[in-house]
């Protein structure tokens, strides 16, 4: 079979596999449409917070631009990763003893507000939307370059599954469907990894090659690929050029954003216990880290494989995969200098006699890993594999955050603001129908891209980060933090980090420059400073304002302990 | 929302510490070995590997560290829980 055959067959295997599922774990009540029943043992939960956490950027982008940054790339991995500490920590026990369905119940019952809700429901659909375009771009990608139909269609084909089994199955469809894709993406992951490790380094463990010798030249594999790049004028992989100050806020802004993303916090009100919301939280990144510690030896194994593969070598015999890739435009070759060879080097390159020289082939980051068991030339099936593990990766993520957005919808501002009297039969049937509006809509924008999508993520985690993040933890660990604080900060985060973003990509991104930078923190990473205003606002604002009413002083008191949860705090939806 | 269950004093104060001390230590690797003193650490190698340790840190160390960490931290509070009392049935 070939390439595309094998991905056809894979692809239509695991779909139906996910359509089961879904029929089996179908939602009954609003419980289970919303949080699953709150039955979901914690492996499981972990599971599925692990698939809907890794999203098609960190199955298909993620190593990719680590090849392409280096040490750089480590705000990634660590930002991505460390905001798990700070959810086990300090948030998934007390919002899950809190007992609601979602991020806005509790911001607006501990801030006894509309507005705070208002102001939060608002932020979770905005990030959750961002969000689902890119991942619905994702599954048009994959769509596109393995299926060879066009992205529309990719697109569409996505979208009629994720209604399926969100609409169908709310929360405890989409979990028992996830703990599916997680299986499915992580196999799809760390299949090409073992290979690449073994033909490269000879050690089937992806982690410890990365630090192995190169079976060639004996060297070891990171300063082999060092020397590489200083060869051909590139900052040393291991190093990295971005100032510390900016690695920091980044990797700052991306922990805590994580910690603050309401489709990630709502898994932890699924299990039964505050214990259970402990532990899930540490299976959940364990789940994670399998993935997140082989993407930096995938990244270094395909920089290597494609430094070796096309550096100085004559366009006219190029590998097929190289042409396959040339098709899509995600590669682009010119020969600047007419000698047929490709010269792919970077900004201080120089050449025997000392003159600079100039690079001629661009590669686009993201096909890194959907190109690198071809670049290895490993068989037709592990090509196909990884197609269906990007799709996994992208539907399980899209399922979790059109949940999101329809709890948003139906629970928090239909039944929570608009319609307080809504029976149960009808909140259900508005979750189905807001979920359904949320696909179409998600599905237009993955089509349509608003041709940010990759910038407008990095804009959700930096949101999340200076709205949310400081909100929830005040709410437990403040006792004396009230409304007024609350809103305040709230807003100053999120406009400051908002006006900031918005002024250096779309008024004047000329001046988009490490020199005009507050004190040199990219965009990407200002949702640490959006942060810190709003801890500071919230402070001084709570400090001269009156103090919040006792019963709140009780509910905080109540969710510091575990016992008690569960029946106790049922709500009677 | 139901009244608070009476805890003995001692409970949340026990939790704060733990919560700092575990804190600290995710600051360490992550944000000092991984970033802040990486450049030092480069200097220095995982025995046995190819790994300069600043950019181990970084890249793996501090992610095997944040695993460690959550896990500890559900032992330390399901024993306090059993301590006071206040664990779920």
């Amino acid at each position: 079979m070939n390439v595309q055959a094998w991905t056809f067959t894979l692809v239509a295997i695991s779909f139906a596999l996910y359509i089961g599922v879904a029929v089996w774990s179908r939602a009954n009540t609003t419980r289970d449409f919303y949080v699953a029943g709150k039955g979901v043992h914690p492996l499981a939960n972990g599971m599925a917070t692990a698939a809907d956490w890794m999203s098609a950027a960190s199955f298909i982008s993620m190593a990719g631009l680590i090849a392409f940054l280096g040490y750089d790339g480590s705000v990634y991995l660590m930002g991505w990763t460390g905001g798990y500490v700070l959810l086990a920590l300090l948030l998934a026990p007390y919002l899950r003893k809190f007992g609601r369905y979602t991020v806005p119940d509790f911001v607006g019952e501990r801030y006894y507000s509309k507005t705070a809700r208002v102001v939060a429901v608002v932020c979770a659909i905005f990030i959750s939307f961002t969000y689902v375009a890119g991942q619905m771009r994702g599954v048009g990608i994959v769509f596109s370059r393995f299926l060879e139909v066009p992205i529309e269609w990719g697109v569409a084909i996505g979208m009629g599954i994720v209604f399926f089994y969100a609409v169908l199955g709310g929360m405890k469809g989409i979990t028992y469907t996830q703990v599916a894709q997680y299986c499915v993406l992580i196999f799809a992951y760390m299949v090409p990894a073992i290979f690449l490790s073994i033909l490269i380094t000879g050690n089937p463990v992806p982690q410890l090659g990365l630090g192995g010798a190169d079976l060639v030249s004996g060297e070891y594999l990171l300063d082999r690929l060092d020397g590489l790049h200083e060869q051909l004028g590139f900052a040393a992989y291991t190093d990295g050029s971005k100032s510390t100050l900016d690695i920091f806020a980044i990797t700052a802004a991306l922990m805590v954003g994580t910690a603050g993303l309401p489709h990630v916090i709502i898994r932890f009100y699924t299990v039964p216990r505050v214990r259970d919301a402990r532990i899930s939280a540490g299976w959940a990144l364990l789940f994670i880290a399998i993935l997140y510690t082989t993407a930096p030896a995938v990244a270094v194994f395909a920089r290597t494989n494609l430094l070796n593969t096309v550096s100085e070598q004559p366009y006219e015999a190029v590998p097929e995969w190289f042409t396959t890739w040339e098709n899509t435009d995600l590669i682009a070759y010119e020969d600047h200098n007419g000698d047929g060879l490709i010269q792919f080097v970077g900004p201080d390159a120089i050449d025997d006699s000392g003159r600079p020289v100039e690079n001629e082939l661009t590669i686009d980051r993201d096909i890194m890993v959907l190109a690198n068991p071809e670049i290895a030339g490993l068989p037709a099936w592990v090509v196909g594999l990884v197609a269906a593990g990007g799709l996994a990766a992208a539907l399980s993520t899209a399922a979790g955050l059109l949940l999101v957005v329809s709890s948003a919808i139906s629970h928090d501002l239909l039944k929570g603001v608009f319609r307080p009297g809504i029976s149960e039969r009808g909140e259900l049937v508005w979750a189905r129908i807001s979920a359904a509006f949320a696909v179409v809509l998600a599905g237009y924008l993955g089509i349509n891209p608003p041709g940010f999508v990759a910038q407008v993520v990095a804009f959700a985690f930096g949101l999340a980060a200076a709205s949310f993040f400081p909100a929830i933890i005040l709410g437990i660990f403040s006792r004396r933090m009230n409304r007024e604080g609350a809103i305040a900060g709230m807003i100053s985060g999120i406009v400051f980090t908002a006006a900031y973003i918005i002024y250096f990509n779309y008024v004047n991104p000329a001046a988009n420059t490490a020199d005009n930078w507050f004190l040199g923190i990219s965009p990407e990473g200002i949702g640490f400073v959006g942060m810190l205003i709003n801890f500071v606002v919230a402070g001084i604002v709570s400090r001269s304002s009156a103090a919040p009413p006792e019963e709140v002083g009780r509910l905080v008191e109540s969710i510091r302990v575990p016992k008690g949860s569960g029946p106790a705090h049922e709500v009677s939806a | 929302m139901t009244s608070p269950p009476s805890v003995r004093p001692g409970y949340w104060t026990a939790n704060l510490r733990y919560l700092a001390i575990l804190l600290s230590i995710w600051f360490l690797v992550s944000f000092g070995c991984g970033i802040l003193f990486a450049d030092a650490l480069n200097g220095f190698r995982i025995p046995g590997t190819g790994f300069k340790a600043g950019f181990w840190f970084a890249q793996q160390g501090a992610i095997y560290a944040f695993l460690v960490l959550i896990f500890v931290y559900v032992r330390l509070m399901n024993r306090l829980d059993r301590e006071y009392g206040v664990e779920e049935e």
